[in-house]
């Protein structure tokens, strides 16, 4: 029993991973509907960058926190303004399918550069050491990032679902003339939201340095099991893709306990179930 | 005129044929060396680029090209894909004109190219791969297997590690062939030295997270936790294993096959008290220390592996072997390494069994303490000896065709 | 969602056209290995034509993309491979079970899929994709990461000894020649027309009366059906079957082919997937570079060069003519 406790709590903070990723992914599909495959990228990225940081610049890691998402963001921002803006006209596969052609050449030149073995990043020395909760030993750095990850995803939530800016952006995806015809600069606020979501894919790398080998296809594989987070959430609904990445991060957790073999597919399993039953995700609402 | 004409063409033709009769038994009159070896995902450092070096330092070392004899290069990537190695492989042999194909750190693309360099009577020097089929089910008269195989990694960690206390282990295991060969080739060296296997875990290949398995492992308290993975696996579950204390709560880690790359990627303070057998350690004497001051030179600093040494160990007895017969015709060459005893720099003397089996001595190592370290790449504090006649297999227990 | 451009928008061509092009492209193909091409590179570019003229049948022509195709030339290539070697399959036979298991397989993944549309369908064809992916890791018949090894070439037939390297090639050119006639026989027969009406417009087709899931589903299962074809006859080419083919980059592999050659066209898939294997060959020793270079095509022809190289080439023609 004590062991699936301690089971339960890392599949809360892989959750915590998923639910950050699958957030930016939200925003940017759910309230502009493009299809960001680069996502894994820009999450390894922020990783880079963190240990660039702090092995090239010895800038440390909260600077990092603050940093990436600004950089990789603005990174974001521009393919969004040279890329992806001349593609809405068109089917949004082809957006799919320009990422998708970015990942693969951010991936390429960083594997070129810096190969395939990881580069290793210190846990922040405030946040070493662990707490023995009696069922399990819980690295302080791995509560962090649970604690951290739920203020960042409720923040989003909170600014988009319950703000003026957020009322803005999303009426600006259902009637984007209308929006515009009050003043407001639509193309500039997608363009931001683009970067915003983009950012939050660094930020969560940067939380990832610490602990996962930070290398360049770091993302690669993530970022398949992210859009499943996503589809199952609901793809325009932000808190459908926090609590759906939390969910389904316990739901592995599980899989790993009783049948590990299995942790890879069950996500799937679920997707390909949701989309049968219920294709706009558990908590979205049909286009 | 024309009667001239045509006699003097004849002429030409017959000098022509008799001089490259002449010439019929060094393949094209070169020597081409192909290195095959993963050169962008989880082996490059361990192999990769210096494995390039070491052929290249091996052929100036042996001093064959001032003996009139022509040499060759060529490398590629084979990306840990069976398809793409042996579509490389292939090509190689067909129109390429390479005579031997070195490295190939990857079983299964080991596999391929083993079978293709047979088919086509050229010389595969596996100096990469760790599957000990290559000289089990799949041996061949053309193939080599030098450096290391699973079955030595087994018995060298294996049974070092219960005869010196560790006697309860769990495994985290890569879930595919060689992670499955690693397991149970360890877990029967365990046992026949009167451990027990307390309990394994599969983990799907390139798993990120290995939090939920090593807290399983802690949960067995077995006083050993096997890692039957490789690259980025490895290092993953070692960091990981750090970060929640395994070492620190009194249990010790096996690492089955790493090397001293993944030691340098990881960093002292995440890799210290890991256990590991290896075959080659460049800080063992003063001549492995001269190879690795020069190899370091043309790797980027890059300390030599046991594969890179097994490279160049392998290039130089390759080419004192086809100096000997005067040909590189593969079956040839491969039987004439084995007729000649190996002496190298790096590994010593030793020989080359019927089954293509290099023997040599391997080593226990523990990796030290960040303060018991004088500066990067002084990782290692040598354990154990294994005599070369006890570090593999027994020939007979091989089921190799070539040996009845 | 609002209106879009359907991702596809083919070019019209003659039908005399085409039948001079195929019989140029068949010439062209079967002198090749006497112009000095090396046969093993020839074979498994046209395997990949065939994976690809299969796969633009679904996207040029059905309007649907699938980014989990690589699981049907995956799947072919396993079952094939193991009738080869272990239950001792002349290759005829062993290639045939390829090709039903994949059509098999097709029939089950289009009943799932087809029942959405756009972005969703091809969420669902990835998420079966990646579950084949792990399935075939762990399974113990693939051998996982050794994939199927040493598979036999055999004796076609009983006649044509396949360990001959010509006598395989125009094996393969042969198989590659009938898939691609039989592809554009299904595109210029009703049933090619109504397919192309319905990706045109869906609720028109079904205003219409015609069952529109019922023939993206055949479309769906002809083109798992060929898909399996070049797999299966790659197994035996390479006498390999590995987990490449079942990976998902092996799937935006053939979206990329199909992207370059120009979709919707009947020679784009053929040009494109001859021009990504003959980069993939040249850049080999380049490591990474070719990952970078693939990217870089994928954006340029998604941005620029949408029509794809035949697709622009018969605009040029179209306009060149007046």
């Amino acid at each position: 029993m004590q062991a699936l406790f301690g089971q339960l709590l890392i599949g809360l903070i892989n959750g915590a991973f998923y639910a950050m990723l699958s957030l930016g992914l939200a925003v940017i599909f759910g309230l502009l509907n493009i299809i960001n495959f680069t996502h894994g990228a820009q999450y390894m990225m922020g990783a880079f960058f963190a240990w660039f940081m702090l092995t090239k610049l010895g800038v440390g890691y909260w600077w990092s926190l603050l940093l990436a998402p600004i950089v990789v963001g603005a990174f974001g921002m521009l393919i969004e303004r040279t890329m992806l803006a001349r593609l809405y006209k068109l089917d949004h596969l082809y957006g799919l399918l320009l990422t998708f052609g970015l990942a693969l050449i951010i991936q390429g030149v960083f594997r070129n550069e810096f190969g395939s073995s990881g580069l290793p990043y210190q846990i922040p020395p405030v946040l070493t050491g662990g707490m023995n909760l009696g069922f399990m030993f819980l690295p302080i750095y791995r509560g962090w990032v649970i604690v951290a990850s739920l203020i960042v995803c409720l923040s989003t939530w909170y600014v988009i679902e319950r703000t003026k800016l957020g009322s803005y952006l999303r009426a600006a995806t259902e009637n984007r003339a209308l929006v515009q015809a009050f003043g407001i600069n639509v193309p500039r606020m997608i363009t931001l939201t683009f970067g915003f979501g983009v950012g939050l894919a660094a930020l969560a790398g940067v939380m990832a340095a610490p602990i996962y080998q930070v290398n360049p296809l770091m993302g690669a594989d993530l970022i398949i099991v992210v859009f499943a987070v996503v589809v199952i959430g609901g793809m325009g609904s932000i808190m459908g893709a926090i609590l759906t990445g939390f969910g389904l991060g316990v739901v592995e957790g599980l899989t790993k306990y009783f049948y590990p073999e299995a942790s890879n597919t069950v996500i799937f399993v679920i997707m390909v179930i949701v989309l049968m039953i219920k294709p706009a995700g558990l908590f979205g609402r049909e286009r | 005129m024309k009667a001239m004409k045509r006699s003097l063409l004849a002429l030409t033709i017959g000098g022509l044929l008799a001089a490259t009769a002449a010439q019929a038994q060094i393949s094209d009159n070169v020597i081409k060396i192909g290195v095959l070896s993963d050169m962008s995902s989880l082996y490059t450092d361990l192999a990769g680029a210096g494995s390039v070096a070491a052929a290249r330092m091996a052929v100036e070392d042996s001093g064959i090209e001032k003996r009139g004899y022509k040499v060759e290069y060529v490398s590629a990537d084979h990306q840990n894909k069976p398809d793409v190695g042996s579509a490389i492989a292939r090509q190689w042999y067909d129109t390429d004109k390479v005579d031997v194909i070195v490295d190939v750190p990857n079983s299964g693309v080991a596999l391929a190219v083993n079978q293709i360099t047979k088919d086509k009577n050229k010389v595969f020097l596996a100096n990469g791969p760790a599957s000990s089929d290559l000289t089990g089910k799949a041996c061949t008269p053309n193939t080599v297997h030098w450096t290391y195989d699973t079955w030595m990694l087994a018995n060298g960690t294996g049974s070092a590690i219960v005869k010196s206390g560790g006697d309860t282990w769990f495994f985290i295991t890569a879930d595919y062939a060689f992670g499955h060969a690693l397991e149970r080739d360890t877990a029967a060296v365990v046992t026949k030295n009167g451990g027990k296997v307390l309990g394994a875990v599969k983990v799907p290949l390139n798993t990120q997270d290995f939090s939920s398995f090593l807290l399983q492992a802690q949960a067995s308290k077995a006083k050993i936790v096997g890692l039957a993975n490789a690259g980025g696996d490895t290092t993953n579950s070692i960091k990981q294993a750090a970060e929640f204390g395994i070492v620190k709560g009194g249990q010790n880690l096996a690492g089955l096959l790493v090397f001293l790359t993944d030691v340098h990627a990881l960093g002292l303070q995440n890799a210290q008290g890991l256990i590991i057998t290896n075959t080659f350690y460049w800080d063992a004497n003063d001549q492995t220390r001269a190879f690795a001051k020069r190899f370091a030179e043309r790797d980027k600093g890059i300390h030599p592996t046991m594969v890179h040494a097994g490279v160049y160990a392998s290039v130089l007895h390759y080419l004192k072997a086809v100096e000997a017969l005067k040909s590189d015709e593969g079956a040839k060459v491969v039987a004439k390494m084995k007729e000649m005893p190996t002496d190298d720099p790096l590994f010593g003397k030793g020989t080359i069994r019927a089954d293509g089996r290099k023997i040599h001595p391997a080593y226990l190592v523990e990796v030290k303490k960040p303060s018991e370290s004088k500066g990067p790449w002084d990782y290692y504090k040598v354990r154990a000896t294994i005599p070369a006649d006890q570090a593999f297999r027994p020939l007979k227990d091989g089921e190799c065709p070539l040996v009845k | 969602m609002a209106t879009a451009v359907p991702i596809a928008t083919p070019v019209r061509r003659s039908r005399s056209g085409v039948l001079v092009g195929t019989a140029v492209m068949a010439a062209l193909l079967a002198i090749a290995p006497f112009a000095g091409i090396y046969p093993v590179f020839m074979m498994k570019a046209l395997c990949f034509a065939l994976f690809a003229c299969a796969f633009n049948l679904l996207l040029g022509f059905g309007g649907l993309l699938s980014f989990g195709h690589a699981m049907f030339l995956g799947t072919a290539g396993y079952v094939c491979a193991h009738a080869a070697k272990v239950w001792g399959f002349p290759p005829e036979l062993a290639i045939a079970t390829g090709t039903v298991a994949s059509a098999g397989l097709g029939v089950v993944v289009g009943s799932l899929a087809i029942r959405r549309q756009g972005i969703y369908f091809a969420m669902i064809t990835l998420a079966v994709a990646q579950m084949m992916y792990f399935f075939y890791l762990q399974t113990p018949f693939t051998h996982g990461e050794d994939g199927i090894q040493a598979v036999p070439r055999g004796v076609l037939f009983g006649v044509f000894d396949l360990s001959k390297i010509l006598t395989m090639y125009y094996v393969v050119l042969v198989v590659f020649l009938a898939g691609f006639l039989f592809i554009y026989r299904v595109i210029h027969s009703p049933f090619g027309q109504v397919l192309k009406a319905i990706r045109e417009n869906e609720p028109r087709a079904i205003s219409l009366g015609y069952d529109a899931d019922r023939y993206k589903l055949i479309a769906f299962i002809l083109s798992a059906a060929l898909a399996g074809l070049a797999g299966a006859v790659k197994a035996i080419v390479f006498q390999l079957a590995s987990l490449t083919d079942v990976h998902w980059t092996m799937s935006g592999e053939v979206v990329l082919m199909t992207l370059l050659g120009g979709m919707g066209t009947i020679f784009g898939p053929v040009v494109g997937a001859f021009f990504i294997i003959a980069l993939e060959s040249y850049l080999a020793g380049f490591g990474e570079w070719v990952t970078v270079i693939t990217g870089v095509i994928f954006v340029v022809c998604v941005l620029a060069f949408r029509r794809g190289i035949v697709g622009e080439l018969a605009a040029w023609w179209a306009k060149a003519r007046g």
